[in-house]
């Protein structure tokens, strides 16, 4: 089964790519963009068939790898 | 004095930190990330700078978690002495040696400059050679130095004066200034500029020197 994890900076932790992306936007004469956040996408090809025990997996590698819970927190889809 | 200093690959400033504290009396070893265990009798463990598997994921994320950083998170739980230096402070937050995490510079540049830092402590093994708010000159060479920590953490790094080094122009956005962090037993110190670069008249700047030179002669006496 496959599994996408989005990785995104945590709400309140200024995201100076994102900002950045925002001014080049507006530079570019996109008016009303009024945030940008920049995250990750990974995608997972996984063995595991059955849902619940693939996510439980999928939550564990991002807690210990994928992400960094310090400042960033995840979500996972799968498919 | 015994000091381990880690390579990984992509590290860059891992020979300078060899020259560096041998200058100041230690024995050094080289340790590669695929061995499992520390050679015996290790006192410290130099964590270097440079991009470990090339910054893949985040910083410092891939290196954390390769096999020789058990023994190293081992060492320093066991009240063993870690120093890391840019990429290996970003290796030591990722480990959760040290608390908080380094993001991207708030200016997205990667910066190279000599910049001035203010000594915060002199009460640890690292600083002790230095005096309470000494300017010392040493360079910076980063991407991802801007040190992120809220408000509890930071109130908490100041309260028990965990705070071992700031930036007097502060290049990249780091909450406080802060340029450097020990961790509770004062053992480990992570720190983003390199005084590694300036240990040597040849660098332009000896600086750094004091560093070396402090903890390898309190590890001596102890």
């Amino acid at each position: 089964m496959k599994a996408r994890v989005h990785v995104m900076l945590k709400n309140g932790v200024l995201d100076p790519q994102g900002e950045a992306v925002r001014h080049a936007l507006g530079s570019l004469g996109f008016d009303g963009v009024d945030g940008v956040r920049q995250g990750k996408v990974i995608e997972l090809d996984l063995a595991e068939t059955d849902a619940a025990r693939a996510e439980a997996q999928v939550r564990d590698m991002c807690e210990k790898l994928l992400a960094n819970t310090v400042i960033e927190s995840y979500t996972i889809e799968l498919a | 004095m015994r000091a381990a200093v880690i390579v990984f690959p992509g590290s860059n400033c891992d020979r300078d930190l060899r020259v560096a504290f041998e200058r100041a009396g230690a024995r050094v070893s080289m340790v590669w990330h695929k061995d499992t265990e520390l050679p015996g009798g290790i006192d410290l463990v130099a964590i270097p700078g440079g991009f470990s598997f090339g910054d893949y994921l985040r910083c410092g994320a891939i290196a954390a978690n390769s096999p020789i950083c058990r023994s190293v998170v081992a060492h320093a739980e066991r009240g063993g002495h870690v120093l890391g230096i840019c990429n290996g402070f970003q290796v030591l937050t990722e480990t959760g040696l040290l608390p908080g995490a380094l993001m991207r510079n708030a200016g997205l540049k990667f910066i190279c400059h000599s910049s001035e830092l203010r000594v915060e402590t002199t009460d640890s093994p690292y600083t002790a050679g230095y005096a309470q708010g000494q300017v010392i000159d040493i360079p910076v060479a980063h991407h991802d130095g801007n040190y992120t920590a809220g408000p509890d953490l930071l109130a908490r790094l100041r309260g028990e004066d965990r705070v071992a080094l700031t930036y007097c122009d502060n290049p990249n956005g780091s909450v406080g200034d802060i340029a450097g962090i020990l961790s509770e037993n004062r053992r480990v110190l992570g720190m983003m500029p390199h005084p590694e670069r300036a240990a040597d008249a040849g660098h332009g700047g000896t600086d750094g020197a004091a560093l070396f030179d402090s903890v390898v002669a309190q590890m001596a006496l102890a």
